[in-house]
């Protein structure tokens, strides 16, 4: 019989790499997301906090406090109901449609088609146009006179004297109220809708093969199929495309701003546009920052909902 | 209650060799009769085919007499359990189990009355309110069953679905499995790459390779009968013996081998088999001893409770009764009738 404690030459314990040690690693590799997230999105946001109640101007960059005098001279002006609602009224919307055309879009996609590589590109495309590019874009297919819209129009008998749209040669399309609100929606809705096709057909593609034959063995025909097992199989990534949407629309300014500067008389203004019209061209940075704030409520219950889906998925 | 059967089926996928190639194929009304082969062999597709969920390149499908071939799969009375069971992970289980019933457009009391059979027949009554991702493998198994069985249809088509179970359950759900398709006696055809599953439960069993059938019997007659070698060593573990001598391959199951004087009283001709043992595996019920006959690598198998001298590196004289030795042909592999 051996025994197992023989006699050791002294032990030379071997140490651990200062790069192995998670103690340091993960803090290195966290820092650089870390500075990133501080210098730009906290230290921005801490500014326009102290912005919305002080008295800043561009002419007088002292912050005194006001306390929340900004934000009460915001809501007593006339304009903030306008954009208030607007805001809400864009998101909303838009948001409606783009969860119906996306689904119907995921839907095509996903069937097998000849030229489907070419239509799905065609579909992302205006997400990757950067938005100010697009909303020059569409400025141009609503222009007052030369808009090409309105030609096709008049071409098929719908617009000119006698016609359903009346008797003048134009729609006017952002000169009167009803019609600049209808054509930001409608850009919004162009806008987001690739982003929400594509993650609804990842959520498509991602239904087991096994659940969907199953489903036709046992009888189901497309509508029973569509409705008893595909959408509710794709609620939760729909509430993903939803809230990618609202943060997306809820927070833009830029097609407001080349499309119709908030006109005609503030009926298409959104909380961000009117900020930056206060703020940026107004000079007015404190009420500003007040007007941005009014997005901060909602924009941080969307962002808790995210964090929230996002632990679900991770835990199950 | 009908019979399936199949002719001239073929499905090619692409430019590639086809994947199931020309199977002809009947099963008795009632029957269970088991599709079995090595990954890739075509099961699947075929049975996939059977259901409906994939075209034919050519041939048809009959069940009960109808040619099917042309229907989609819900209009051909029949119900699938998949290798993952593919239960509606947002349904609890009572309504999953409804599902085919609300797709017949069956009249709402009529569903509960069916599905608390259905459930009662499997035993989980228990669990329909139920989401499947709270169960168990073996009470989705059971689930599964359990909405294959709720609309009473002519065939159940069964693609592997013991394979998702760990051991320990798969014996006992085999046990089960097979209790149920005798208790409702309808038609199933069951895919499966596991031998004992096919041996254990199967009426007949299709051994198929490379999208063909090589041989259609009772798990008697495919693993004492094989037509070619394919079978013979497909079926087995471990395989049959297969050993060339004046241009055929003779074929016997690692059991049949035994010392000479242990087969003498067994009535029958002796076939001498000189056995060079190499390795031997000590498995509590078995032995197996691994060596080599006339060159060629062997196995012979040995309950614990014989006392037969196997040591490495030593000769044996062993033999096998003339009547378990099986002859093939050495080029084609096909079985070469008469006595070896």
């Amino acid at each position: 019989m051996s025994t197992i404690a023989a006699a050791h030459p002294p032990e030379i314990r071997e140490r651990r790499y200062l790069l192995d040690r998670e103690g340091v690693l993960g803090p290195l590799m966290l820092l650089p997301a870390v500075v990133y997230i501080v210098a730009l999105v906290g230290f921005p946001l801490g500014l326009a906090i102290a912005y919305s109640m002080s008295d800043v101007t561009v002419g007088d960059q002292g912050l005194d406090w006001v306390g929340f005098r900004n934000f009460v001279d915001v809501a007593k002006n006339g304009t903030f109901q306008k954009a208030l609602r607007n805001t809400f009224i864009f998101t909303l919307v838009s948001q409606v449609l783009v969860l119906t055309l996306a689904n119907i879009l995921a839907l095509v996609l996903s069937a097998d088609f000849k030229g489907k590589r070419l239509v799905r590109f065609l579909v992302l495309l205006p997400w990757t146009t950067p938005i100010a590019l697009g909303a020059i874009g569409w400025l141009w297919l609503l222009d007052p006179v030369y808009s090409p819209i309105d030609w096709v129009l008049r071409q098929v008998n719908l617009l000119g004297p006698g016609t359903i749209f009346g008797p003048r040669g134009n729609m006017y399309w952002t000169a009167k109220a009803d019609l600049a609100q209808l054509s930001v929606l409608l850009i919004h809705t162009w806008r987001t809708l690739p982003l929400a096709t594509v993650i609804l057909l990842a959520g498509l593609t991602a239904i087991p093969q096994d659940v969907k034959d199953a489903a036709n063995v046992d009888g189901a025909g497309f509508w029973r199929q569509l409705i008893y097992i595909r959408i509710p199989l794709l609620l939760p990534i729909m509430a993903v495309a939803t809230l990618f949407g609202m943060v997306f629309t809820f927070t833009d300014m830029t097609v407001v701003y080349v499309l119709t500067r908030g006109g005609p008389i503030d009926n298409t203004q959104v909380l961000a546009s009117w900020a930056y019209f206060k703020g940026i061209e107004g000079g007015n940075l404190a009420q500003g920052a007040a007007i941005a704030m009014f997005l901060f409520p909602v924009l941080a219950g969307v962002a808790v909902l995210m964090l929230r889906m996002a632990r679900r998925t991770e835990t199950t | 209650m009908a019979v399936v059967e199949t002719r001239g089926l073929v499905k090619q996928f692409g430019e590639n060799a086809p994947a199931v190639a020309g199977i002809d194929l009947a099963s008795a009304d009632g029957e269970f009769l088991v599709l079995l082969g090595p990954s890739g062999c075509g099961k699947t597709t075929l049975l996939r085919m059977i259901g409906g969920l994939e075209p034919p390149t050519a041939g048809d499908i009959l069940i009960g007499g109808r040619v099917v071939t042309n229907l989609p799969p819900r209009a051909r009375q029949i119900a699938m359990v998949f290798q993952s069971y593919a239960l509606y992970p947002h349904m609890s289980v009572a309504n999953n189990i409804a599902f085919p019933l609300k797709a017949a457009k069956v009249p709402k009391a009529e569903q509960q009355k069916k599905v608390a059979w259905a459930a009662g027949i499997l035993g989980i009554e228990g669990l329909l309110d139920r989401r499947p991702r709270q169960l168990s493998g073996g009470q989705r198994q059971r689930v599964a069953l359990a909405r294959a069985l709720v609309r009473e249809p002519n065939v159940f088509l069964l693609d592997e679905p013991l394979s998702n179970l760990d051991a320990q359950r798969r014996a006992s759900a085999r046990d089960e499995l097979q209790g149920f398709q005798r208790r409702v006696g309808t038609t199933t055809i069951y895919v499966t790459h596991d031998q004992v599953e096919a041996m254990g439960m199967g009426d007949r069993i299709a051994v198929i390779n490379q999208g063909r059938i090589r041989q259609l019997g009772t798990p008697r007659e495919i693993y004492d009968d094989p037509a070619d070698t394919f079978v013979a060593t497909f079926l087995g573990s471990p395989p049959m013996n297969l050993i060339p001598r004046n241009g055929h391959l003779l074929g016997f199951r690692p059991e049949h081998v035994a010392p000479r004087q242990m087969l003498e009283g067994a009535g029958g001709d002796l076939v001498p088999i000189h056995f060079l043992a190499t390795r031997e595996e000590y498995l509590g019920a078995e032995r197996l001893v691994y060596g080599e006959v006339e060159g060629t690598k062997a196995v012979a198998r040995f309950p614990s409770t014989v006392d037969v001298p196997a040591e490495p590196g030593r000769g044996y004289e062993f033999a096998v009764l003339a009547r378990d030795l099986k002859r093939f042909d050495a080029a084609t592999g096909l079985r070469v009738p008469g006595p070896a």
